[in-house]
């Protein structure tokens, strides 16, 4: 029987390394991850679930992390912005975002970016509709689109 | 930002997710949380204990069986947009499914989640009540089934009690054709008004959006003409806000209504 708790020690592989944070029942997953474990590329814009900068990737599903509970996350084992590039290399999306003047602010771009990461992990050729439909649920509010869809394209086919 | 304090469970099964709710008058369900954490967040909610149903295997399937399909409670969006079984028995379901909100949303939303909330602009509730799909509710005393069309008692209301789970939906093995129309706030956003219809024989047209709960009409006929006159004098009093006063959204429930019907009938 799985006793209610208010607080409890969690186990999260984040980017492939494993951290135990006791964290409160009531704390958003999107808290945890900038607040409790300093990994501050995942923003926080509307904090309705609505904008999408929080998306990360749990368990290789996308989400809204604004839209879940840390303590949900518990022996989940999930992807942030920072998990992208290695060693100081940018990935081929990265490099498109940057090549393609696909942000201006740059407050959408982690979650664009993942968004971006879980559509070419599934479909590696997305039409632009269906890139267009992959970022639906990332506002951006500077650049129109454009340049984002042609540096996912771009680094779709950047990729072997 | 920051909810207010809260207690947590995860249940491993049904029974374990009824004693737990049963235990705690103020304990929430926790399906996907599309809703639930974000009206947390507005302090609209503030249930005492959320019980995570995430982990409940036996609500996750999605069974094709004689009669249909058999959909657990926590089948998500996603899932439903994407099962074989789905676009074979009843493809309206999954090409629904996929119109709601994001891929996000989509990935973590679900079923269950959708037809308990009952916002009454919510996609589920219309087409579920068109197509007769019934549903299972799980309580101390065992499982009760509830027609769709009786599930929907009211605004953010439905026929699942204190203490209680809503743990799967039936739905019935197509007869004829399904249809489904709405007019969204931006490609795939909140519904300003939708119409769902199933063929089965007779046209059973549902209309969302103009009423605290779906709106069933039968229809003595299927031609556009009979449909328009049958919402007309069905006499709606659909709510005004920013998005349509009341007149639109009665204009368009017509519209919808014949524009699902022919989708139904096989002619769109």
């Amino acid at each position: 029987m799985s006793e209610p708790v208010s607080r409890k020690t969690i186990s999260v592989e984040v980017n492939g390394t494993t951290y135990e944070r006791e964290v409160e029942a009531r704390r958003l997953l999107v808290h945890y991850i900038r607040d409790d474990l300093d990994l501050t590329g995942t923003h926080v814009g509307c904090d309705t679930g609505n904008c999408g900068a929080c998306s990360v990737i749990v368990d290789g599903t996308l989400l809204k992390s604004c839209m879940m509970l840390a303590i949900q996350a518990d022996g989940a084992s999930i992807e942030t912005v920072e998990g992208l590039g290695a060693d100081g290399e940018l990935n081929p999306l990265q490099q498109a975002f940057g090549e393609h003047h696909a942000l201006q602010c740059g407050y959408c771009t982690p979650g664009m970016l993942m968004s971006a990461k879980a559509l070419l992990d599934e479909n590696p050729e997305p039409t632009e509709g269906e890139i267009r439909r992959a970022i639906q649920g990332n506002i951006c509010r500077c650049t129109g689109y454009v340049n984002i869809v042609e540096a996912i394209a771009a680094a779709a086919e950047a990729s072997p | 930002m920051l909810l207010a304090s809260v207690e947590y469970a995860r249940p491993r099964s049904i029974e374990e997710a009824l004693t737990l709710l049963a235990a705690n008058p103020n304990g929430r369900a926790l399906a996907g949380g599309q809703t639930l954490v974000n009206v947390m967040k507005a302090r609209i909610a503030a249930p005492e204990l959320l019980v995570d149903l995430n982990h409940i295997p036996e609500l996750r399937g999605i069974r094709e069986t004689d009669e249909g399909l058999e959909l657990g409670a926590m089948v998500t969006y996603t899932q439903l947009a994407r099962t074989e079984e789905v676009h074979r028995e009843r493809p309206i379901l999954a090409d629904v499914a996929a119109q709601i909100a994001d891929v996000q949303v989509r990935n973590r939303g679900t079923v269950g989640g959708n037809v308990c909330s009952n916002d009454p602009t919510n996609h589920l509730p219309p087409v579920l009540v068109a197509v007769g799909a019934t549903m299972a509710i799980a309580g101390a005393s065992g499982v009760r089934l509830v027609p769709a069309e009786e599930f929907f008692v009211g605004v953010y209301l439905t026929a699942v009690g204190p203490g209680e789970l809503l743990t799967g939906i039936s739905v019935p093995r197509r007869q004829g054709g399904d249809g489904f129309a709405s007019v969204t706030i931006g490609r795939d956003g909140t519904c300003i008004a939708n119409a769902a219809a199933s063929r089965n024989g007779s046209l059973r047209v549902v209309l969302g959006c103009v009423a605290a709960t779906p709106v069933l009409i039968e229809m003595p006929s299927a031609d556009e003409e009979s449909v328009r006159s049958a919402v007309a004098a069905a006499e709606l009093d659909p709510p005004s806000d920013i998005h349509a006063p009341a007149a639109y959204r009665r204009q368009l429930a017509g519209v919808l209504a014949a524009r699902a019907a022919r989708q139904a009938s096989g002619a769109a």
